[in-house]
């Protein structure tokens, strides 16, 4: 039998595969064909596990279906930020090239644990340093819906994978924006959990107070049954608390009393028009379910992004020090002495996104500067936190739009650092708040997607997929990217 | 011991000590890596002691229950909100190329060590801070002359160390002399080892000391410090410290002042050679540790360490004086040795108190230095030495025998009791055995008899002696004195 790949959700394939009507190998087939016909062109995986794949759905189809769990069989594939044992991770760097991590990141062991079968690992930008997924060191990856303009980024292989159907859903990691802006770009749906909901352990850490591990779905519901899957508190994270409560599928067809907040200062000029009209359009179809919306200010998080391009990249250079040619990953041929060794691989180990943030953060927590940068970006944070916590003191959620545009063009912002990192103007403050934010497919501008984005408050998952799932009943997109399989 | 430093005895040292105490225990700092010695090298590793990417640190309890029962004993305040920071710099024995440490929260602040010296009096050392952190792992550099990393022809890391809960200690400059620094370390050791908390061993590395050293004229404002590193026994920490603060003094004498840096002491040579200046020194970017939460220390908890202290070296000194009736120098003695003190109770509670402190600071100290052994390492169970001593006190066996028992005690590890039966060696107090030997010797010699009987009394001793060859030392020597006596004047 064969299945339309763009039919299927992590959900469906759970359905298909209780009813009998498909087995896990038929669906494994149906994702690694469709990998083989598309993604030469759109360049979303890093590793294809498809010996493993296969192997794991065979043992599993021979299984009696009263011992299989409930997802057992699914097909997932994973950013290539996160750590599976034996299995090639390098986070789209050329210093991780080889690196086989001795151990599973605690979200892979919970989808293994649940029998899903990951299909292989997904590019991203080196580090997850990025809004285009231009940074990867091995190649780029490009949107399904227009192959001349990027995915987003940094999770761009795993938003790009799940909106040209090469795979059901995928997990990605949001550290500014990471998820929520590819998922923007692409068309797909990503959550961005509280922060500590999902244990960080194996997630290879970019900055460890805004790392956090969540779905990209094709539908709301998948979204928050992923997030089940691999949510829970961890000893090996005691930054980890999981969810106060287990997430229910959503079931939710209006949104009577729910009050929207839309942040005035994400919607200024930095908001393409295109974007801003699709926006509106929402805002009048959460009215049409029965919700209220109003503008809301939240002065402090204009300040989001410097406050932001200060803490991260503080946590990344010390993050990044244990890349040093000694115990794994690349090493130079070149150097002296244990100074020039660290210096070649460094140099050479690196691209220049990663390179400058080092810097930036080496230089911003220097004996001097420390006060006048981490000190007051980290009162900015506090500044921050606060504005969230007084609104949602009257709003049960407060809205913007995902990104400020559409997808842009390969190379179009690559010489521009400043107008990539604004890509994340909307979706950074959220990280510095550690709240819960989804992005929603909410319509096309150009004919491109165009994303809602959707925060509320701490823990408030349930209630956010709740509203984003009558959201999506009523959106209704039915469109597909217009990928042609390659057959060879 | 203080001042009189210079040609004319015009400068004094000032020091400070930095000293880090390896916990004792069961796993790593952050990880639930073994803590072990002398394993095969990484071993003891997983991917978080490693630094694996993606790996995370979790805070041992543990760990922080005994770092807080040394910060209690040295009367510090104990932080109810601490943190981990973290020291960023990059060495082949630091996976993560940080240090998970602390620093401007530390566990303990202002706390103090009253330290006997030598002639009785006390010295009080201030404890600037008590801070939590881990160990790095450890370089072997291969080939090259000197050991050290320049020059090698390579280098091995073993990161079994890695990972290993520290404690470091750091003492205000209330320290005038490498004397006074020993007796520090020394009284500090002890006060560790009564925690339980550490081997405290320097010689195995659980207990490692640096020093920040200046001298002055006494009342001028400090001089300029260096940091003197590589003391990794007590003899060497006097050894170095006096031939930096010797070091400093020609240099001032010469007209040159003492330039700011790290020195090396060499105990090969004995010399000091200068590492790194200062002014090139890292700046170890510390910023709070993200991947841990603050550490939230409540009363209750903080009480419950207290509780959990055990009688310290100098309150047990007292009650040794008291409890035992010891001499202050004895008491002092057995209280500045957990193990020794704790041997000396044990044999004490079955006894005669001045005997068991006399033997255990004589004869059983002499033969486990002899020895080179522990306390706890001593073949003679106290059970042992206790049943020696009331062999003495009850007159079984002379004090004089009870050395050759003890020594076999040690040898063979058999009971006293068990090693006179079997070799006869109980004194014979029975009187009618006793005085049928002196009627014997005293018939077989009858010119020394009628000597005596003429009134040189001194003849006795021979007649004594005679006793003790036919007994083979084991008459009771009151006993046999008085049979002579009446035998002899009949």
């Amino acid at each position: 039998m064969s299945h339309d790949v763009y039919e299927l959700s992590g959900v469906r394939c759970r359905e298909l595969l209780e009813s009998g009507e498909a087995s896990a190998t038929e669906l494994v087939q149906a994702y690694l064909d469709r990998m083989r016909g598309v993604d030469g062109q759109v360049g979303a995986y890093l590793l294809t596990n498809e010996e493993a794949a296969l192997r794991q759905a065979a043992a599993i189809d021979a299984k009696p279906a009263e011992e299989r769990g409930p997802w057992e069989g699914v097909p997932i594939a994973v950013k290539d930020i996160l750590a599976t044992k034996g299995v090639e991770t390098t986070c789209a760097s050329r210093i991780l090239s080889g690196y086989r991590p001795p151990y599973d990141a605690t979200a892979i062991r919970k989808l293994n644990e649940a029998g899903l079968i990951i299909l292989g690992k997904l590019n991203m930008d080196e580090f997850a340093m990025g809004s285009s997924t231009e940074n990867s060191a091995f190649q780029p990856t490009r949107n399904p819906w227009d192959l001349e303009r990027v995915p987003g980024g940094s999770s761009g292989g795993s938003a790009a994978a799940v909106a040209a159907a090469e795979t059901p859903w995928a997990l990605g990691t949001d550290t500014g924006g990471s998820i929520r802006q590819p998922a923007s770009l692409c068309g797909v749906v990503g959550l961005k959990p509280t922060y500590g909901a999902v244990s960080r352990y194996g997630l290879i850490a970019f900055a460890s107070s805004l790392d956090q591990i969540g779905p990209l779905t094709r539908t709301v519901s998948d979204a928050a049954a992923l997030l089940g899957i691999v949510e829970g508190q961890d000893p090996l994270d005691s930054t980890s608390t999981g969810l106060r409560e287990p997430i229910r599928l959503p079931t939710e067809r209006d949104l009577a009393g729910r009050r929207f907040g839309v942040i005035k200062e994400f919607l200024g000029e930095a908001i393409d028009s295109g974007v801003r009209e699709v926006f509106n359009d929402a805002c009048k179809t959460i009215e049409v379910l029965g919700g209220v919306v109003e503008e809301v200010s939240l002065p402090s998080v204009e300040r989001g992004i410097a406050a932001y391009y200060i803490i991260a990249p503080a946590e990344a250079s010390s993050n990044l020090a244990r890349f040093d040619g000694v115990r794994y990953g690349y090493r130079s041929d070149e150097g002296e002495d244990l100074l020039s060794m660290y210096t070649h691989t460094r140099s050479e180990g690196f691209g220049p996104e990663v390179k400058r943030r080092i810097m930036i953060g080496t230089y911003v927590l220097s004996a001097g500067y420390y006060e006048a940068y981490y000190g007051q970006a980290q009162r900015t944070r506090t500044l921050i936190i606060q504005d969230f916590n007084r609104t949602f003191a009257d709003y049960d959620y407060l809205i913007s739009p995902t990104s400020p545009s559409v997808a842009f063009k390969l190379g179009e912002r690559t010489a521009d650092p400043l107008a990539m990192y604004l890509s994340d103007l909307c979706t950074i403050p959220v990280n510095l708040a550690g709240l819960p934010a989804i992005s929603l497919p909410a319509g096309f501008s150009q004919g491109l997607p165009v994303g809602l984005h959707m925060i509320s408050p701490h823990f408030g998952e349930q209630a956010l997929v709740d509203a984003a799932h009558a959201l999506e009943q009523k959106f209704q997109l039915g469109a597909r990217p217009a990928l042609t399989e390659v057959t060879e | 011991m203080s001042g009189g430093h210079g040609a004319n005895g015009e400068y004094e040292a000032v020091i400070g000590l930095e000293i880090h105490v390896q916990l004792k225990t069961n796993t790593k700092m952050f990880c639930s890596c073994a803590v072990t010695f002398g394993e095969e090298p990484n071993t003891r590793v997983c991917p978080i002691c490693l630094g694996h990417p993606g790996s995370l640190p979790v805070t041992n309890e543990r760990a922080v229950e005994y770092a807080t029962r040394i910060a209690l004993a040295l009367d510090c305040g104990i932080a109810h909100h601490t943190i981990f920071h973290r020291k960023n710099y990059f060495y082949p024995d630091l996976p993560k190329g940080y240090q998970i440490s602390q620093y401007d929260l530390p566990l303990g602040v202002g706390g103090h060590l009253d330290v006997e010296l030598e002639d009785g009096s006390t010295h009080r050392v201030g404890i600037t801070r008590v801070h939590m952190e881990e160990d790095a792992g450890k370089l072997v550099h291969a080939g090259g002359a000197t050991g050290r990393i320049h020059g090698a022809d390579y280098s091995l890391v073993d990161f079994n160390r890695g990972g290993t809960p520290l404690v470091e200690i750091v003492t205000e400059p209330d320290i005038r002399s490498s004397e006074q620094a020993r007796f520090f370390l020394n009284h500090l050791k002890n006060l560790i080892e009564h925690l339980g908390v550490s081997d405290v061993n320097m010689e195995e590395g659980s207990l490692r000391c640096d020093a920040n050293v200046s001298v002055r004229r006494p009342g001028e404002p400090l001089g300029t410090k260096t940091e003197l590193k590589n003391m990794n026994s007590f003899r060497f920490l006097a050894r170095g410290l006096e031939a930096e603060i010797e070091r400093q003094l020609s240099d001032l004498e010469a007209g040159e002042p003492v330039r700011q840096a790290t020195v090396h002491f060499d105990p090969s040579t004995g010399s000091i050679s200068v590492l790194r200046s200062k002014e090139e020194a890292h700046d170890y970017r510390y910023f709070p540790e993200p991947d841990l939460v603050p550490i939230v220390l409540d009363e209750a908890f903080i009480e419950k360490r207290r509780a959990e202290l055990p009688e310290l070296p100098a309150a047990r000194k007292e009650r040794l004086m008291e409890q035992y009736a010891l001499s202050a120098y004895d008491a002092g003695v057995l209280a500045g040795n957990r193990s020794l003190g704790d041997y000396f109770e044990r044999v004490a509670a079955e006894g005669d108190a001045k005997l068991a402190a006399n033997w255990v600071m004589g004869d059983f100290s002499a033969y486990l230095n002899a020895q080179g052994l522990t306390v706890e390492e001593s073949p003679v169970a106290p059970e042992d030495l206790a049943e020696l001593l009331r062999l003495i006190a009850d007159g079984t066996i002379s004090g004089k025998l009870a050395k050759d028992v003890f020594a076999t005690m040690a040898e063979s590890g058999q009971k006293p009791g068990q090693i006179v039966e079997e070799r006869g060696l109980g004194q014979i107090s029975d009187k009618g055995a006793l005085e049928a030997i002196v009627a014997g010797i005293v018939d077989a010699n009858p010119s020394a008899a009628a000597e005596y009987r003429s009134g040189n009394k001194k003849v006795m001793g021979f007649f004594v002696g005679q006793v003790m060859k036919e007994t083979k030392g084991r008459a009771n020597p009151q006993l046999a004195n008085s049979l002579l006596r009446k035998a002899l004047e009949a």
